[in-house]
């Protein structure tokens, strides 16, 4: 009896444990492929990097997972993405992008908005706020991301005022101010200082607590410092997926060695 | 690499030196013929027109020949009609077609749009006059503001198009991708995002356009008709500043002379303020950092 209650529970751990999920996904630019047949899993409230070298379809991968490639129109997507077992089609690219946030490479606030309603964007624009709300909303997003004691008495002046670090991480407030389940973040240290950098892996660190996490980076210290777990792309194939731990001291494929060691990339 | 390796003879660098300014002279040459003609005409103006300006000649109604006084209240009332008439026409759809070309391009009907906008703007502005004549003057049976407007509006459209795509179109990738991935739908992305970051440009060129409208004569010539008497109805004719220059300028009499060059000077005027009143009010908080 109690042991057919603790397998239940098992079983039910393991459905918990991955937030999303592609089975065979492939990305066809212009009918060549950019990557294809990713089969991966990854857990939910933890950090999973992807590393690879340039042009192996790290950014493919991500940019699919919130339905980005539909803006390209010479990109077709194979294969089935699902978040918590539902197949992303049925949320519709509007409730997905609600549910699975992005953060770009380079920091993009909105040039035209203040910083306070650079945070409260995607909820005003897509109707979901009370105005009585949304001070608290702002101070809460700005703290998360690390931003508020600097910014928190100017909230009204341009967000172009910022220097690069303090955008991306603007850009990370106004993500997870729409609530999502899920950051996807496109190497959004590419474009910063190393003291930046340094700041938005402490928040990577700390946002896992409530988020689950899919970094794309080319930095291999980078992907050692802040993920759980470490997908290891090659020519839009992947090659190997494990705990970080294991992808950099133990890796199963000769490929990810030489990579991981530097003998290439 | 050492220093003596990237080093320039004396020569080389007088050479270069020479061409450099060279350029720069002819540039700044080519500089002065712009800006030339445009200050004589304006000092021209001011100073034939000056005399003349005075506040009657902006309250008070033309008089007859030989009478002294006089002004162009009408025209001057006619000229603002007419340009507000071609704003609700050619602003909203300039600035929505702009967005189709510059959005959803790449089919071929926005090539098409892109083309056609093209050759209208190359197209005369009295043919677009004779268009409005026969689609709205024949039609209802008389000259009328309305009719004006509508011809001014015209010629208004490609240039508003134009100059929104282009803004549109300076608007960085990113910022679409980054309204979009946080759930935000497509038009309010369109409208409250990449609209607002290039409104600053597309104002510049809705101004450019009115600047180019509120001088054009020859397709008011039979739309608007002209009217020496006050009139504010749209279905009649109207008068405007430059039918009353063209009527004034070509007449045998020294007083219309004058009064034509105070028309002038109120035209030139009236452009210039309604730059400022747009500029005023859709100047952007942030701009300074764009």
């Amino acid at each position: 009896m109690m042991e057919e209650e603790n397998k239940n529970n098992s079983e039910e751990n393991i459905e918990d444990k991955f937030s999303i999920s592609t089975e065979n996904l492939s990305v066809y630019f212009n009918e060549k492929p950019a990557i294809k047949d990713i089969n991966l899993k990854v857990r939910n409230k933890s950090v999973t990097a992807i590393i690879g070298p340039s042009g192996c379809g790290k950014s493919t991968y991500l940019r699919s997972l919130n339905m980005m490639h539909e803006l390209t129109p010479t990109a077709t997507v194979y294969g089935s993405i699902k978040i918590n077992n539902i197949d992303i089609q049925e949320f519709g690219v509007i409730n997905l992008r609600k549910k699975v946030g992005m953060v770009f490479q380079k920091p993009n606030p909105f040039p035209t908005l203040s910083i306070y309603d650079n945070v409260i964007s995607g909820l005003v624009y897509t109707g979901r706020h009370y105005k009585k709300d949304l001070d608290e909303k702002v101070e809460r997003c700005l703290t998360a991301s690390g931003l508020w004691n600097e910014v928190k008495d100017r909230l009204k002046v341009s967000a172009m005022t910022l220097s690069g670090g303090q955008q991306q991480r603007l850009c990370i407030a106004r993500t997870i101010a729409v609530n999502p389940d899920i950051i996807l973040m496109d190497e959004p240290t590419s474009a910063l200082d190393p003291i930046s950098t340094t700041k938005i892996e402490e928040l990577v660190y700390n946002l896992k607590k409530e988020y689950t996490i899919i970094i794309v980076t080319h930095n291999m210290q980078q992907a050692a410092r802040v993920s759980d777990h470490t997908a290891f792309f090659y020519l839009g194939r992947l090659v190997e997926y494990s705990k970080t731990r294991t992808i950099f001291t133990n890796p199963k494929e000769k490929l990810t060695e030489e990579y991981v060691t530097g003998k290439f990339g | 690499m050492t220093q003596n390796e990237i080093f320039i003879s004396d020569k080389t660098l007088k050479y270069r030196k020479i061409k450099s300014n060279l350029v720069l002279t002819f540039c700044v040459i080519a500089s002065i013929l712009t800006v030339l003609p445009l200050l004589y005409i304006f000092f021209y103006t001011t100073a034939s027109g000056f005399s003349h300006l005075s506040l009657d000649f902006l309250i008070q109604m033309p008089k007859p020949v030989g009478e002294e006084g006089g002004g162009m209240a009408n025209a001057i009332v006619g000229t603002l009609i007419l340009i507000g008439l071609a704003s609700v026409i050619g602003i909203p759809v300039g600035i929505l077609s702009g967005i189709y070309v510059a959005e959803y391009s790449g089919g071929i009907f926005s090539n098409i749009v892109k083309f056609v906008t093209d050759v209208l703007s190359g197209t005369p502005s009295i043919i677009i006059g004779i268009f409005a004549y026969t689609v709205i003057v024949l039609t209802t049976g008389s000259f009328s503001a309305l009719s004006g407007g509508f011809a001014l509006g015209i010629i208004m459209i490609p240039t508003v198009t134009r100059i929104t795509e282009e803004m549109l179109k300076l608007v960085p990738q990113s910022i679409r991708e980054a309204s979009l991935a946080l759930g935000i739908s497509r038009w309010r992305t369109t409208l409250n995002i990449v609209l607002k970051t290039a409104l600053p440009g597309i104002t510049t060129g809705i101004l450019l356009a009115i600047a180019r409208i509120a001088g054009e004569t020859a397709p008011l010539l039979f739309t608007s008709f002209g009217n020496q008497f006050f009139s504010l109805a749209l279905n009649e004719p109207i008068a405007s500043l430059p039918i009353q220059i063209y009527n004034y300028a070509k007449s045998p009499y020294t007083d219309w002379h004058q009064q034509a060059w105070a028309g002038a000077m109120v035209l030139v005027m009236l452009v210039f303020v309604i730059n400022l009143i747009v500029r005023f009010f859709t100047k952007n908080k942030f701009s300074s950092e764009l």
